[in-house]
This record gives structure tokens, C-alpha cells and sequence, in this order.
């Protein structure tokens, strides 16, 4: 197996305090040493990593790869070298695929997805209920056998509670985490736009931020009955995270991310009828962004994923509600984190985190850290190096992005995943 | 040097000379907007016509409305009812291009079939690009590049040169 | 902003999608042009030859007979060629997506769309996507805008009222869903309106109405007084069917123009309606056909602005076609 030195670039590794100008020793796949060389190392590759950023592979707690059944939007293959791009070595997977995940059938499936596109660390979160109907269990214990990380219910809500309890309970049972979307059907009102300023001047299907509050709330309210684990992703307003504050405080187990998008858009960013701004949950005002930035910074909101939906074009082409909601957001994941840090909303030790440490304590990972044993997820960046996000540098099927065109500040210069080199911009 | 009354003492002399010519039975007499309309109004009351000023505008006629669109002050054109079978007398101030008649015909026409038309124009000046003529004029004049003969009114009624600046 | 996507480059009209966007000038120079269409009424010849041998398309997604037809009367008399397509859509169909139905249109040789449709954005989205010498005029667009009876109705109150800035106007009714609504607001408001104002049940305005640039109330009867200009919107039966009202009857109660409640408005109040009117639901008989409505003044009107408009997106600036 080969043996790796990443010489002296800043290691930063939240999980193990690390902040330093440093070297990492990598061999048989895993990290040896993040201190001095092990004797009788010789390196296969060294990758001089001079003012560059040595830090824990990123774990992307929502994502979508669009196999099976949606490979016109883009395939296991576009996407993993998409990941390897961004620096991100872990993925999990949500369960609206077509056929749904709910079957370990399904799950097998996507293990050998990932194995033939060389990505083996993609982690499906099964389906909370048969086909995400919200009516019947899914059979949660040979899901997770079949090497399922986690169920949860993808975009779609559960519109009786009687059944969200019911699967909650049966999922603390063999103790598998929930992670879940709060959204509640009734409210949410298939709008496609936050209920708001700008929607009330476009005329365009709103969705109240109540809908996710609301649905939350009662969340909360069941993991304290139900004893179940839940992580709830993509929060999008100021009172979700007032509310995962107290209930932490109150001392539920509870954890939740935010989607990167939701903290640098709002509703007055969306260019008008552009369909790049289509998602959901919608960008919301500058308050909850605010909010949803504190809420990072302060600890309450853990996490930030990519939430990444590549589309094909014709899913974004037609009037703005009938559009498909959606962002292709590996690729700026580490730029768009980086962005926070310059804008003061957090520092670099917490971004780092919020894609490493953290969502691998979310999930029950021995990951997201350069822990001497684990395996040698790395992501090696440049802080300083500008890019732009066109055509030419953009590896995702799916080009739908309301950031296209634009320069951003960091790239990823080196991926490595269980110690193999998966990506490097040349 | 063009004095106006000279031009209105000419012209309806001719018309007088081509009413009789062309056997013209109580004609209507229409200005085009604006300064056909000034000088129609001096000749209608000269030669003492029956039926009340008819007044044409031709804007949406125009053959150019690509290229300047639509203006904003169009006024409806005042015609009778019945233009079929009439003599009609069409008066404009200046005759350049051939466009304006051209465009005032179509209009006209499109209201009915009249008898016959005779143009009268107060100026007719070089520059002809449609095959029209006046049948009476108030006096023909040759300008220079970059001259241009306005009339200005209602009152007082009166005739300017202009040169026009170069264009950048 | 999308909203540029109206003037073409050097300031003037192309597409008529939506008020937002568009300043008092050009507002003011419709509303011009348009009357001097209106003196064609009275000609013997209603028709001009601006836009003859152009063809344009009305593409209706929503079915609208009153306003299709007056849109095909406008081109007409405008001496266009006209063809009205009604394409029936349903979710569930997979019909022709709407980018195929403007291409293969376009392979026609078509010169401009006048589109109407149930989702808000869909005359953005093809005058962004068709072909760059083709003209899009919004016939109203889901619950966005619908820019073209707003402008009959701002010529129609200019006719009687002259004066745009002392004037008090009410709109009254189902601002949620009123597309005719939100392009009134935004004109009464570019227009130098001296206030607008809302009047409707909590059910019935969008959240952040205010945003809007109206004063709002819930109250009919104090909601109408120093008022120069009543707008009523129509109430759809769907309102009561998803929990919106009670009935049509509590609202006529509530909100419906009775003769008792138009004294309430300044004596030489107008009383206007887009139409088609829900007699003893929003407006009584005698209020819709009383000496203060101008409701078919509207109609009659309707068709000029159309004129106007088309003529005023037809128009290039220089050669290129």
C-alpha cells in the first residue's frame, strides 16, 4: 500500500485541537502521524502543501447522486468526481432515488454504484417509510444491515403523526438515527417561495416559515417520547434555531445543519423569476439568515451540508413554480465556507468542523478527524487561490447553481480517501 | 427671400386656375397635420369652400414606423362620412420627399373612393423620391445640403430656413 | 434585473411583462398613444396599417375568451395577422413543454406571443428564451402580474379624473390571488396615485401587503371614506371551497358594494371592475349599472391600450428588423 506525506501545509483538525504548521504521515490507507515521521517511512507521493490547508476530509450530511433512476440528471460517476474535487470524502445519500431506498435490494445497489465509480464512502440514509409515503415502516433493521447509515425522510412530509411517532420509536429501537426535514404538508402549501415581501410581488406560491417551525416543534416534542435520535437538516429560519437551542439546552438529543446556500442567500437576492433561486426550503429573509449564521457560530446548528441536486437543464427551464427546485453545491461547499470565515460570521476552526468533526459525531463515524488509526480522509486546499465557476472548471453534471460565473477565493488542491489520492488539480 | 402672403396669393391664384381646369364640383378641401392644416385654413376661407375643413393625420400611415415608432400626439383625422365620389383638394405645406402624400392617399383612399384629388402644396422643394407631384404650387425652390424650410403657426403664419448642424 | 428585459437598448419598449420596471414616462406616453386609438372608435375605418404583414400569437394557457378576444381585435385593427391558440394544460398531461411550443411557433415566422398562463413567470421565461426580434406581451401570468388591464384601468380613470396625484383609490376584494390587483398598485403608484389602499379580509391579502405601497383595511365602511376611485375584484367560488371564506353571502355582507356603502366614498367616486362581474356577490346590480360605474367605459377601452401597446413592443429602434 502506498505511503503519503503531506508536508508542511496548516494542519487544522477541530476534532484533535489541531492548529498548526505541520506535516501528516499517511500508510496502509490510514493516518500514522501528524507529529514526526514514523521510522522507516518511505513516502510513494509527497504533496507539498506550503500555505496550503491540511484538514479531515469534508462529510456531506445531505446529498443527491440522482442513481438510481434519475441518471439523466446526473450519474454516481459525475458525482463522485465532483466530491473529490470539493474535498468531500464521505457522502450520504438521501432516500428519494427512484426506486426509493427502502429496500435493502436498493441498498446493495448503491454500494456497487459506488464501488464502480471508485467512491466506496457514499452512506445511504434509508427510507423512513415504504416509499416515502408516510403510511407503512420501512424495513429499518435490514436497511441498516445492508449498510444503511441512518432513515429519514427525504423532502417529503410526514402528514400523520401517529406514523412519524410510531417510526421514531421503531428507529430508536435498533438505534438508528433519524434525519429528518421538517416541513408540514398543509402549510407548506406547494408553494415555492418564502411567504414574503418578494413572493406578494411576484405573485409566486408561498411557503410560511411556519411550515418548518411548526413541523419541527412537533418533532421535538416526539423525540422527547419517543427517546429516538433525530438530526433535522436544512433549517431555514430564525425560530428553528431558537427552537433546537432550547431543546438542547433542555436536553433532548438532538442535533441539526444548514444547508450552505441558505447562509449567504436570502429572498432579496433571488433575481426575479430565475430559476437558479428555486429551492426548498426557500431562501428567507435576511433575519433568519442572520440567525441561521449565529446559530453556526454559537454551536446550536452543528453542521452545514451542501444539499446537492444537480438537475438537467430542462428541470430548470419554464416559469419559475414549475421549475425543480434544486442547487448542484459540492463544488462551492468550500468556497462558500471560506466566505463566512472572511465575513467574520464564524472562524476557520469552526467551518472545518461543521463539514468534519461534526457531522462524523452526527452520524457515529470514526471519521472527520486526522486521528491517528482513522482512516486517511484528507482534503488539502488553497485558501488563496481564486477560481471561477464556469464550464471549464465545473465537474457536476448538473450546472444548476445561483452561483454560476461568479470567482470564488479557494480551491481544493488535493483529496485523499482511505489514504487514496482521489483528486488533484493539476 | 419667401414672403407668405406672396406664396398664398400664388397658390390660390393656381388653384382658382385648377379648379376650373379640372372641373372640381363643390370640393372638399383637406389639410395634413400640422402645417398642411395652417395653410388649408388661410385658402378655405380665400376661396370661400362650402363643406367645414377636413383634417388628415397621417402618423399611422407613416412608412418609416420602424424606425421612429409611434408618436404619443396623434390626433384622430376629422373626414366626413362620405368620401366616395368627392372632389377633394389636399393641401400640405411643403412637398419633399413625396412620402407624406403618399402615406395621405392611402389614408384617404382607405375612407373611399373619391372622384379625383388635386395636391396644391405651398413649397415644393428638390429631394423627390416617390414619382408624386403637386398640381399647384406656391413657388418650387432648390436648397443646399444640409437646408431645411419649416413653416411655423397658426398665427403668425410664417416660413423659416434652417441650416441644419452637421451630424457628429 | 428582469425587469430591464422590458426595454430594449436604447430605453424603449419591447416587452410588456409587467409594470415593476417601467417609469411614469412611459406609462404616461401608453396611456397617450392609446388615446389617440380611441378616436379611431368613432372613424369609419377602425383599423391603421402600423403593424401590417406582422403576425402575432395569442397563446392562451388559461382559457379567457374576453381577453383573448380583445387582444385579437387590437392586432386587427392594428392590420396584423392574428393566430389564437388555446393550449389546454393540465398537471397531469405531459404535454409540449412550453420552451417546444414558442420554438416551433417561432419556425413560423412570428413577429410577437401575447401569452396568458396559470403560473406566475411564464411570460418572463419566454420572452427571456424566444427568439431576440420577438415581442412577449403578458395577458396576465398566474397571481403575478397583468400589466395591460392595469393600464385600462389607469386610462380609464384618467379619462374621468384627469389628475392622477389627488386621487384616493380603493381596490377591494381578493388581493392574494389578483394578479390585476399588484399591476394596479404598482401604476397607481408610478402614476403619482396620492394613496392606495387595500381592502379585504385578513384570508384575502398576501403577507407583507404593505410592501406593496398600500395603506390596508379590513373595514368596508371605514375602509371607503375620502375614497375617489373604487376598484372591486372578482371573488371565485375556490375561495369559499378552500377555507379562505365562509360564504358568498357573509362576504357581500362584508365587503360587497351596496348603494348604503358607495355614499361612504366621495360623492363623484368611480366605480370600477375588471370584469367578468359576480352580480350580489362583490357589486350590486345597481352599483355595477349606476351613473358612477364605468365599468364598460373599461371595456371599450380595453382594446385601445392593447393597440397601444402592441404598437409601442413593435416598434425598433434602427435597422435591425
Amino acid at each position: 500500500m502506498s505511503q503519503i506525506h503531506i508536508k508542511q501545509g496548516q494542519i487544522i483538525d477541530p476534532a484533535n485541537n489541531i492548529n498548526r504548521i505541520g506535516d501528516v504521515y499517511i500508510a496502509d490507507g490510514k493516518v500514522v502521524s501528524v507529529t514526526h515521521e514514523p521510522a522507516g517511512f518511505k513516502p510513494t507521493t509527497v504533496i507539498d502543501a506550503t500555505n496550503k490547508i491540511i484538514c479531515p476530509g469534508f462529510i456531506d450530511l445531505s446529498t443527491r447522486l440522482r442513481e438510481p433512476g434519475q441518471s439523466r440528471k446526473a450519474t454516481f460517476k459525475s458525482e463522485a468526481i465532483a466530491a473529490a474535487s470539493a474535498g468531500v470524502t464521505t457522502m450520504c445519500l438521501q432516500p428519494d432515488t427512484n426506486p426509493v431506498i427502502d429496500t435493502p435490494a436498493v441498498a446493495e445497489l448503491i454500494k456497487e454504484l459506488a464501488e464502480k465509480a471508485h467512491y466506496p464512502q457514499i452512506y445511504p440514509i434509508a427510507a423512513l417509510t415504504r416509499k416515502l409515503e408516510g403510511t407503512e415502516l420501512s424495513s429499518m433493521l435490514s436497511l441498516k444491515q445492508a449498510g444503511c447509515i441512518a432513515v429519514g425522510n427525504a423532502q417529503q412530509s410526514v402528514k400523520n403523526l401517529l406514523i412519524l411517532r410510531r417510526a421514531m420509536e421503531y428507529a430508536a429501537s435498533h438505534d438508528l438515527l433519524v434525519m429528518f426535514r421538517p416541513n408540514d404538508y398543509w402549510l407548506g402549501n406547494n408553494g415555492c417561495a418564502h411567504e414574503g415581501a418578494v413572493a406578494t410581488r411576484y405573485g409566486l406560491p408561498s411557503i410560511p416559515e411556519e411550515a418548518e417551525t411548526i413541523a419541527l416543534a412537533q418533532c421535538l416534542e416526539l423525540v422527547e417520547l419517543t427517546g429516538c435520535r433525530m438530526h433535522f437538516g436544512q433549517l431555514s429560519c430564525k425560530r428553528s434555531v431558537i427552537k433546537i437551542y432550547q431543546a438542547k439546552k433542555y436536553g433532548l438529543n438532538v442535533s441539526a445543519d444548514v444547508a450552505i446556500h441558505q447562509l449567504h442567500l436570502t429572498e432579496n437576492d433571488m433575481i426575479p423569476f430565475d430559476s437558479s433561486y428555486h429551492v426548498l426550503p426557500p431562501f428567507r429573509t435576511e433575519e433568519d439568515k442572520q440567525y441561521l449564521r449565529e446559530g453556526l457560530a454559537s454551536g446550536t446548528l452543528n453542521s452545514i451540508c451542501s444539499d446537492h441536486q444537480p438537475h438537467d437543464i430542462d428541470a430548470k427551464l419554464g416559469a419559475f413554480p414549475e421549475t425543480e427546485p434544486g442547487v448542484s453545491a459540492l463544488e462551492t461547499l468550500l468556497p462558500l465556507m471560506l466566505k463566512l470565515v472572511e465575513q467574520g460570521a464564524i472562524s476557520l476552526q469552526q467551518g472545518i468542523a461543521a463539514l468534519s468533526e461534526n457531522p462524523a459525531r452526527v452520524l457515529h463515524l470514526n471519521s472527520g478527524a486526522l486521528t491517528l488509526g482513522y482512516a486517511a480522509d484528507v482534503c488539502v486546499f488553497d485558501p488563496e487561490l481564486t477560481w471561477q465557476v464556469n464550464a471549464e472548471n465545473w465537474k457536476s453534471q448538473g450546472i444548476n447553481t445561483p452561483f454560476w460565473g461568479q470567482e470564488f477565493k479557494g480551491r481544493v488542491t488535493h483529496t485523499l480517501q482511505a489514504g487514496k489520492i482521489i483528486y488533484s488539480l493539476e | 427671400m419667401l414672403d407668405i402672403n406672396d406664396l398664398l396669393n400664388k397658390l390660390e391664384a393656381e388653384l382658382k386656375r385648377v379648379i376650373v381646369e379640372r372641373g372640381l364640383v363643390d370640393p372638399l378641401m383637406i389639410g395634413i397635420r400640422t402645417g398642411g392644416v395652417w395653410v388649408a385654413e388661410q385658402l378655405h376661407q380665400r376661396l370661400g369652400i362650402q363643406d367645414d375643413l377636413a383634417l388628415l393625420d397621417i402618423s399611422f400611415y407613416r412608412d418609416d414606423f420602424s424606425q421612429i415608432g409611434v408618436n404619443p400626439n396623434v390626433k384622430p383625422s376629422q373626414l366626413p362620412q362620405d368620401i366616395k365620389g368627392r372632389d377633394i383638394i389636399l393641401i400640405d405645406d411643403v412637398f419633399y420627399t413625396g412620402r407624406t402624400i403618399r402615406a395621405a392617399l392611402n389614408e384617404i383612399f382607405d375612407y373611399g373612393r373619391p372622384n379625383q384629388v388635386v395636391l396644391a402644396v405651398l413649397i415644393e422643394r428638390d429631394g423627390k423620391q416617390i414619382p408624386l407631384c403637386p398640381d399647384c404650387v406656391g413657388t418650387s425652390i432648390k436648397l443646399n445640403a444640409g437646408q431645411r424650410i419649416k413653416l411655423t403657426g397658426p398665427s403668425p403664419l410664417s416660413i423659416h430656413l434652417q441650416t441644419l448642424d452637421a451630424v457628429a | 434585473m428582469t425587469e430591464n428585459i422590458q426595454l430594449n437598448s436604447e430605453g424603449k419598449l419591447k416587452h410588456f411583462l409587467s409594470i415593476e420596471g417601467l417609469n411614469k414616462t412611459l406609462l404616461t406616453e401608453v396611456l397617450d398613444i392609446a388615446e389617440s386609438f380611441i378616436g379611431m372608435n368613432d372613424q369609419q375605418i377602425k383599423k391603421v396599417p402600423l403593424l401590417r404583414g406582422k403576425t402575432i400569437v395569442n397563446l392562451f394557457f388559461e382559457n379567457s375568451t374576453r381577453t383573448r378576444t380583445t387582444f385579437e381585435l387590437a392586432a386587427k385593427r392594428l392590420s396584423a395577422d392574428v393566430l389564437s391558440m388555446s393550449i389546454a394544460t393540465s398537471s397531469t398531461s405531459k404535454g409540449e413543454s412550453l420552451l417546444d411550443t414558442i420554438r416551433n411557433l417561432e419556425a413560423m415566422f412570428v413577429d410577437m406571443f401575447v401569452v396568458r398562463h396559470a403560473i406566475s413567470g411564464a411570460a418572463h421565461f419566454i420572452a427571456q428564451h424566444t427568439a431576440p426580434h420577438i415581442s412577449v406581451i403578458n395577458a396576465g401570468d398566474g397571481q403575478h402580474a397583468h400589466p395591460t388591464q392595469a393600464m385600462l384601468d389607469m386610462f380609464t380613470i384618467r379619462q374621468v379624473k384627469q389628475d392622477f396625484s389627488n386621487l384616493r383609490v380603493a381596490i377591494i376584494g381578493d388581493i392574494l390571488h389578483s394578479r390585476v390587483a399588484r399591476s394596479q398598485i404598482q401604476a397607481l403608484n408610478i402614476l403619482g396615485a396620492a394613496e392606495v389602499r387595500v381592502i379585504a379580509p385578513k384570508t384575502l391579502l398576501p403577507s407583507h401587503v404593505e410592501s406593496l405601497g398600500v395603506n390596508v383595511s379590513h373595514d368596508l365602511t371605514s375602509g371607503l371614506k375620502d375614497i375617489d376611485v373604487i376598484i372591486m375584484l372578482r371573488l371565485q367560488k375556490e375561495r369559499m371551497t378552500s377555507a379562505l371564506l365562509p360564504s358568498e353571502s357573509e362576504y357581500f355582507k362584508c365587503f360587497g358594494l351596496t348603494e348604503a356603502k358607495l355614499k361612504i366614498a366621495k360623492p363623484d367616486a368611480i366605480v370600477m371592475h375588471p370584469g367578468p362581474i359576480n352580480r350580489g356577490v362583490e357589486i350590486d346590480s345597481k352599483v355595477a349599472d349606476g351613473p358612477q360605474s364605468v365599468i364598460l367605459k373599461q371595456v371599450s377601452n380595453g382594446i385601445a391600450i392593447r393597440m397601444a401597446i402592441m404598437a409601442m413592443a413593435m416598434q425598433k429602434q434602427g435597422a435591425a428588423g
